[in-house]
């Protein structure tokens, strides 16, 4: 990609500090997003996909949530050295968030209505007050946006009135209210059945595409990537281990995590892709030595266990955070997995 | 429409819950020992007068019988005649009780106000230095008994700093208003009597203020408990992602969904506060319905007892009528809820 990104997350570690000591969750991730970049986030189950995203809006939760080291640039500015007044100006026009699980993103105790006017009304540009008929009709307008039939009513409607699929896309109008350049969808969907799923991803497309938004797409279906998506970032236990385009991605990936990933995609069921690669992800209090994956890894070798492997370009565009590739050795490695299907 | 159907059908549950407490209060009255008629007219009093007296009061009838005269009274206004003041005791407690509530009502707005406030200020700085200063002062609010604050106050601000009255409603020197609502606050303002109503405040800021404490310091702690939970949730991440004024999302997003819990808790602490108020009546020498209460038991007056029983249970009822109200108002997931079940 050339020119400036649009957002780069350099070397972010977050930890959570709970009742038996700190979780080190992130440790030292590093993505870059251009401008109308499509760019994909994979990995399974706590990975610590969503802890980076509400990191890059400033939204985790504190005082638990702490960031102890890194960047987030947003068109150069960092993020974490901003004052409220000029996050107010990334959120929602800058910077917006799908979350991942739409009934628990809405607020219970407040109409759609309500919700929406809220974000609509600061979704405007500086200096501009909305009238409350000019907040309504821009709701409608923007509910209008991802196909939801009757609007009107939805405005008086509680979140617990309306279908898994309604949540969905209200939480995507919602996003979408203010025009962000970055769109992060965190598993768009996942909640859903399968047929409405899709629904939802396609109107994503459709909607981003038409706006040449840039997007964040987490997920954990590497099937859902593939086709939407121009990079791929793989992590792995608040790693990122490798990160390609896409294409070259999956027809030759470095790193033995990906390699499982590939490996358990046309054997999987449904289900995380977690059932097809033996062993768990380690637990974050006590984090292994070195690279965290070494305890599951089939080729690992005496330096992982005690050193950090950092990220570097195995080939052109495409990096990888492991010890069989030595920078500028590149070699032809193919992980052997055994792969079951798990369940 | 739903909502006041809902609410209709909690005002009827109300009425059984009242029901089965005129039972018991009945049962219990007929069940110690001595004579109602007996003690009606005066030991002094021959037996055809006693007798007399029995046929009048229907004692020579069933207990179920009995019962329904006495509830056919009761609901009429007629409590019987106070063995002690030998006045109607409808009479008594329309003078005592809105005393009572007085107290009661201003403790509960402190209750609900400071509560909240502190809490909410408690969950906003979590774990720095004034959520400390907010538990240690209410797990101090918690343990210490109202009487004792009554005291340590009548103490520091009665005594020794001389700022404020400590006995009665008003001032000895100021004739009280006519009485309307019999809450002095209120019928001082109807009399456009200003002097009056700062006066019957600054009576009422001590009394109401102990009273008010441990609910004070109940409220805060749940408010603290909920609000910091809430915090963490997703919503308000999404809120404040989505750009909306850090202000608007905790005054408004934040406090509507953490205030449910703590309107249920204060709502059982002002029920308790007008039974409990008592010590604090006798402190400050408050003519209240349960100061009332206490000599009523004392001199073994039954009609009074069941009065004032009676009147504090009608009281916990209104209070967690008004409760349900407020969460269903506070929560659409009840009204909703309440709606698909029937
Ligand atoms: N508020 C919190 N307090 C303590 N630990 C947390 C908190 N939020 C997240 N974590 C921990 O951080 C780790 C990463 O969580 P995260 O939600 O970022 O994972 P994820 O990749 O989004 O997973 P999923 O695919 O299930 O959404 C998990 O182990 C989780 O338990
Ligand atoms: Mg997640």
């Amino acid at each position: 990609m050339s020119g400036h990104p649009l957002l780069e997350i350099k070397d972010l570690y977050v930890q959570f500090n709970v009742y038996g000591g700190a979780l080190k969750v992130l440790d030292g991730v590093n993505i870059e997003v251009h401008p109308g970049e499509k760019v994909g986030l994979v990995g399974e189950t706590g990975a610590g996909k969503t802890t980076t995203m509400k990191a890059v809006l400033h939204v985790l939760p504190e005082p638990a949530a702490q960031i102890t080291g890194g960047e987030i640039l947003f068109d150069g500015q960092d993020i974490l050295k901003m004052v409220p007044s000029q996050l107010k100006q990334i959120r929602g026009k800058g910077i917006a968030m799908i979350f991942q699980d739409p009934t628990l993103a809405l607020n219970p105790v407040f109409t759609v209505g309500e919700q929406m006017s809220a974000v609509v009304q600061y979704s405007m540009e500086a200096g501009r007050n909305l009238t409350k008929r000019e907040v309504r009709e821009r709701s409608i307008t923007t509910l209008k946006e991802v196909s939801l039939a009757d609007p009107e009513r939805l405005l008086g409607n509680y979140p617990i009135q309306l279908s898994g699929g309604m949540r969905q896309r209200i939480c995507i109008a919602m996003a979408l209210a203010a025009r962000p350049k970055l769109l992060i969808a965190d598993e768009p969907g996942t909640s859903l059945d399968v047929t409405i799923q899709d629904q939802v991803l396609r109107l994503l497309d459709e909607l981003v595409e038409k706006r040449n938004t840039a997007i964040i797409l987490i997920t954990h279906s590497l099937g859902v990537v593939r086709e939407r998506t121009d990079r791929v970032y793989v992590m792995y236990a608040g790693n990122i281990v490798e990160n390609a385009p896409t294409t070259q991605l999956y027809s030759r990936s470095f790193h033995p995590y990906t390699q499982g990933l590939m490996a358990a995609v046309p054997k999987l069921t449904g289900g995380g892709v977690s059932d097809g690669i033996p062993g768990r992800m380690p637990a974050y209090l006590n984090p292994p030595q070195g690279c965290r994956f070494s305890p599951r890894c089939p080729r690992v070798m005496e330096i992982c266990r005690g050193e950090k492997p950092m990220l570097r370009e195995a080939s052109p565009g495409h990096q990888v955070a492991c010890f069989l590739y030595p920078r500028g050795n590149e070699l032809e490695i193919n992980t052997k997995w055994n792969v079951s299907s798990g369940g | 429409m739903r909502f006041l159907y809902f609410f209709v059908r909690r005002f009827l549950h109300s009425i059984f819950v009242l029901l089965g407490l005129s039972v018991v209060i009945y049962v219990i009255s007929r069940i110690v020992p001595g004579d109602p008629a007996r003690m009606a007219v005066g030991y002094q009093a021959p037996q055809w007068v006693v007798n007399n007296m029995r046929e009048y009061m229907h004692l020579n009838d069933t207990i179920p019988v009995q019962f329904f005269y006495w509830l056919r009274s009761a609901l009429s206004g007629d409590l019987g005649i106070s063995l002690l003041t030998r006045r109607p005791v409808i009479d008594d407690i329309r003078q005592v009780f809105p005393a009572t509530l007085e107290l009661a009502l201003y403790a509960g707005l402190i209750m609900a106000i400071g509560g909240i406030m502190l809490g909410t200020l408690s969950a906003h700085h979590k774990d720095k230095w004034v959520d400390n200063v907010v538990r240690v002062f209410a797990y101090m609010g918690i343990v210490t008994p109202a009487f004792v604050f009554g005291i340590v106050f009548t103490l520091v601000f009665g005594f020794w700093l001389n700022w404020l009255p400590t006995i009665g409603r008003i001032s000895p020197d100021l004739t009280s208003p006519p009485v309307v609502t019999g809450l002095m606050t209120v019928d001082s303002l109807l009399a456009g009597k200003p002097l009056i109503f700062i006066d019957a405040v600054k009576h009422l800021l001590m009394p109401s203020i102990a009273l008010a404490m441990a609910g004070l310091s109940q409220g805060a702690r749940i408010t603290r408990a909920t609000m910091s939970d809430n915090l963490g949730k997703d919503y308000i991440a999404a809120e404040r992602a989505l750009g909306i004024p850090e202000r608007q999302v905790l005054w408004k997003f934040l406090l509507k969904p953490s205030l449910i819990p703590t309107v249920s808790i204060l709502g059982l602490d002002i029920a308790a506060a007008i039974g409990n108020a008592f010590l604090l009546e006798l402190i400050f020498s408050w003519p209240g319905v349960s100061r009332y209460g206490v000599r009523a038991m004392l001199a073994k007056d039954l009609n009074a007892i069941s009065a004032v029983v009676l009147i504090l249970g009608l009281a916990f009822v209104v209070v967690n009528i008004c409760v349900d109200l407020v969460v269903g108002i506070l929560d659409p997931r009840i009204r909703l809820s309440a709606q698909r079940n029937e």
